[in-house]
């Protein structure tokens, strides 16, 4: 009995100190000194959030680039992240993944020949929000002739946005979309 | 491989090596109950707590008691938990109006987050309150790792001592845990968190109107507290649904880092701790040395059929070599700001350890890279493992290789100087047995199931791998899934819940007894016939027993799964 009384207390107690004084106290020092990091690293356009640097979005516009496919719903869902599951004798894949390759060489006969490996599969979260450099160089070539830039500056724009790995070594390096978008928003309207 | 992703296994390995020594001196410290540099921070804490449950620091537990203590606060911090869950509607924290969480999913949940599995029916974002989040599972995050930890550092207590009747107090063991170490370590790594863009806060969540006029809701939360301890206390129970593959949960390939070292680092620790303890450094260092040579092989295994990826995606047109530019191999389930290496490095040490946090989707692994951990998990998590879990799982099989090699040369086994019996060999196999009874027993069960069998997201052998998983992921604490399988039913919320609950209580009880009967017992002073623990030879010998253990017990399994589906992937087999 003594046992269950303890059992009780200790739980009441360390509820309280780890479960809401330290996600409070953290809260409290995130929010202070990390406001814009803490608050999902949203980013506004004319006072109105159009989304997070950290979430990828779905680009639908020939004269955007594209994230990879998602499997977060019915793509880029922010309530239901996640990936295919799809194992890798899927036919469910295989299929989806045919179909993806053969819609994208239809509309932009630029994609010949073989695709960086995130450009066709979906990632684990749904939501990434980046892709590889192979993939924004190939992508630079149809962007070029949809948005009737140079090759050249296209290619610039990507590089510019090009993230190296952290620390010079950890990870990939990686290219976020949606600022690339923007970046590129901001060109072709001069 | 890539130069690179060598580069980042060998990194890894280095940090490793650096914080055993470092942490192992801290923990023998906290768990002496000595004098530290948190000491006057946490002290006055400590005392007050111990004031408020009227317990008694002084007094030391039998092996009896110590076990009641832990099975008792596991059932009242449960039913808490299921409580929050049911009631979460009428409670506070809940800016998206989520009601209550469903009988069976709470059940599942409150098993999974007391056993320190972390198994997850249901999707982060869309069923739980921030309230749910912090008190209900963030709490026990702590304390599920504070007891695994406990009761390691009992078992080695037991094992150390001579002609002794207690192996310590649970309740300060509980307490300087959570105070000493866990707190201050998650505190630390939340701050970096956040510093690299991971969210921390109350707020209702965001909708934002993309460029091209579309809706994005954007979960919030109060997730960064909840990640460190998520990590450092080999819970892994995610947020949100896609665990550290969100990039809210895992931001940066540099966070990804620091997890996959908050997941090693206590049980790493502790192997020095017992070395300490055992006042034979050499006693510690040849279990960590067992358990990283498991882990590398594991570990290279993984990397290897990962990065060399898939030959029938590869005849649709995807680049299978990796370039400057990307990363080529099997990206199907895994990001780019990770690539191959850091995913195959986190699902090798997450299931090395009964951690269960993933950053991409196992599911989607090649058949090789998806067996490792799923073996891993069936070896027991004794590489690091869970923190405690590891240690005290890895003793388990320490006992049984010192007895294996006394038959063999035909002497009583003896460890640490003490005679192993019938009685220590007995309570260690039950411990082994039951593992392989739970995920073998209830594997079979479903795969005669068609009501089971409904949930599969995948055909052919990925169909049985994907049951098989689960059931190991349950029954070994560790909470990763191949998470196609449609888990929220009744029947998987509840045979599951049951391999979870065996899976840890009958290894925790048997290991607790070991350590009383080994306490009581006199030392023998070792002569030149004694079979010697601390050395490169039984460092070998153990990771052959595990081996052969593991391997015999589950290469059937496995063969009629990830293996056969290996050999059909190269013949270009769909399902």
């Amino acid at each position: 009995m003594k046992t269950i009384i303890t059992s009780l207390i200790m739980t009441v107690v360390l509820t309280v100190l780890v479960g809401i004084i330290y996600p409070l106290a953290m809260t409290g020092i995130a929010q202070l000194c990390f406001p814009d990091k803490a608050n999902g690293s949203l980013i506004t356009r004319d006072g109105k959030v159009i989304g997070s640097s950290l979430i990828g979005q779905s680009f639908g516009s020939p004269q955007l680039f594209h994230g990879r496919p998602s499997a977060a719903g019915a793509g880029y869902d922010g309530m239901s992240s996640g990936g295919s599951n799809l194992g890798p004798t899927s036919k469910a894949l295989m299929d989806r993944i045919t179909h993806d390759r053969d819609s994208l060489r239809a509309l932009y006969p630029e994609l010949a020949g073989t695709f960086p490996a995130d450009m066709l599969t979906t990632s684990g979260s749904g939501l990434d929000p980046d892709i590889s450099v192979a993939n924004a160089m190939l992508q630079a070539k149809v962007i070029s002739r949809t948005d009737s830039l140079p090759l050249e500056t296209v290619e610039t724009l990507v590089r510019s946005h090009v993230q190296g790995r952290d620390l010079g070594f950890l990870g990939e390096e990686h290219v976020n979309v949606l600022e690339l978008n923007l970046d590129l928003l901001a060109h072709t309207k001069h | 491989m890539t130069a690179n992703g060598i580069l980042q296994l060998v990194a890894y390995l280095v940090v490793l090596v650096l914080i055993t020594k470092p942490m192992g001196v801290f923990l023998t410290k906290v768990f002496r109950n000595e004098r530290n540099f948190l000491t006057p921070v946490m002290g006055p804490l400590e005392r007050l707590i111990y004031r408020l449950c009227g317990i008694k620091p002084e007094s030391e537990m039998k092996w009896t008691a110590y076990s009641g203590a832990v099975l008792m606060f596991s059932v009242v911090s449960a039913v808490v938990l299921y409580g929050i869950m049911r009631l979460q509607n009428i409670l506070p924290w809940n800016p998206q109006a989520f009601g209550a969480v469903a009988p069976d999913l709470s059940f599942n949940t409150a098993v999974s987050f007391t056993t320190n599995t972390n198994w997850q029916a249901y999707s982060g974002e869309s069923t739980m309150s921030y309230f749910t989040q912090m008190a209900g599972l963030a709490f026990h995050n702590f304390a599920s790792a504070a007891v695994g930890i406990a009761i390691a550092v009992a078992v080695v207590r037991g094992l150390v001592r001579t002609s002794a009747q207690t192996i310590g107090n649970f309740w300060v063991d509980l307490v300087r845990c959570t105070l000493y170490v866990l707190l201050p370590l998650s505190m630390l790594a939340t701050i970096a968190f956040v510093a690299s863009g991971m969210i921390q806060n109350l707020a209702p969540y965001v909708t934002a109107t993309t460029i091209e006029g579309a809706k994005q809701i954007i979960p919030m939360g109060p997730l960064a507290s909840q990640e460190a301890i998520k990590m450092l206390g080999t819970n892994g129970g995610g947020f949100f649904n896609a665990n550290s593959a969100h990039p809210f949960e895992n931001p940066t390939a540099l966070t990804s880092f620091i997890q996959v070292i908050l997941i090693f680092s206590i049980g790493s620790g502790l192997t020095y701790m017992f070395g300490r303890m055992a006042k034979d450094q050499r006693q510690g260092w040849a279990i960590w040395g067992a358990m990283t040579f498991l882990f590398l092989a594991g570990l290279v295994t993984c990397y290897t059929a990962e990065q060399s990826g898939n030959p029938i995606t590869e005849k649709l047109g995807i680049e299978r070599t990796a370039t400057a530019t990307q990363s080529g191999g099997n990206m199907e389930g895994k990001e780019v700001r990770f690539g191959i290496a850091q995913s195959a490095l986190f699902a090798t040490i997450t299931t090395d350890a009964s951690c269960g946090a993933v950053n991409s989707m196992h599911e989607s692994y090649t058949p090789i890279g998806g067996m490792v951990p799923i073996f891993n998990i069936m070896l027991g998590e004794v590489v690091f493992g869970g923190v405690g879990a590891g240690l005290y799982g890895m003793l388990v099989f320490v006992l049984i290789s010192v007895f294996i090699a006394g038959l063999m040369v035909g002497r009583t086994p003896e460890y640490l100087g003490k005679k192993i019996e019938s009685k220590e060999v007995k309570l260690s196999m039950m411990a082994l047995l039951s593992l392989v009874f739970c995920i073998l027993g209830f594997t079979a069960w479903a795969m005669v199931n068609p009501v089971a069998l409904k949930s599969l997201a995948n055909n052919g052998p990925h169909g049985l791998t994907e049951i098989l998983y689960a059931y190991t992921s349950a029954a070994g604490n560790n909470g990763s899934a191949f998470a196609g399988l449609n888990a929220n039913t009744q029947f998987f919320n509840i045979t599951l819940s049951i391999a979870m609950l065996f899976g840890r209580f009958f290894v925790i009880i048997p290991m607790l007894a070991v350590a009383g009967s080994m306490a009581k017992k006199t030392s023998v002073a070792a002569s030149p016939g004694t079979f010697l623990t601390n050395n490169a030879l039984f460092g070998t010998l153990l990771v052959m027993v595990i081996l052969i253990v593991g391997g015999l017990t589950f290469f059937p399994a496995l063969s009629l799964g990830p293996i056969l589906e290996h050999l059909l992937m190269g013949a270009g087999k769909l399902f």
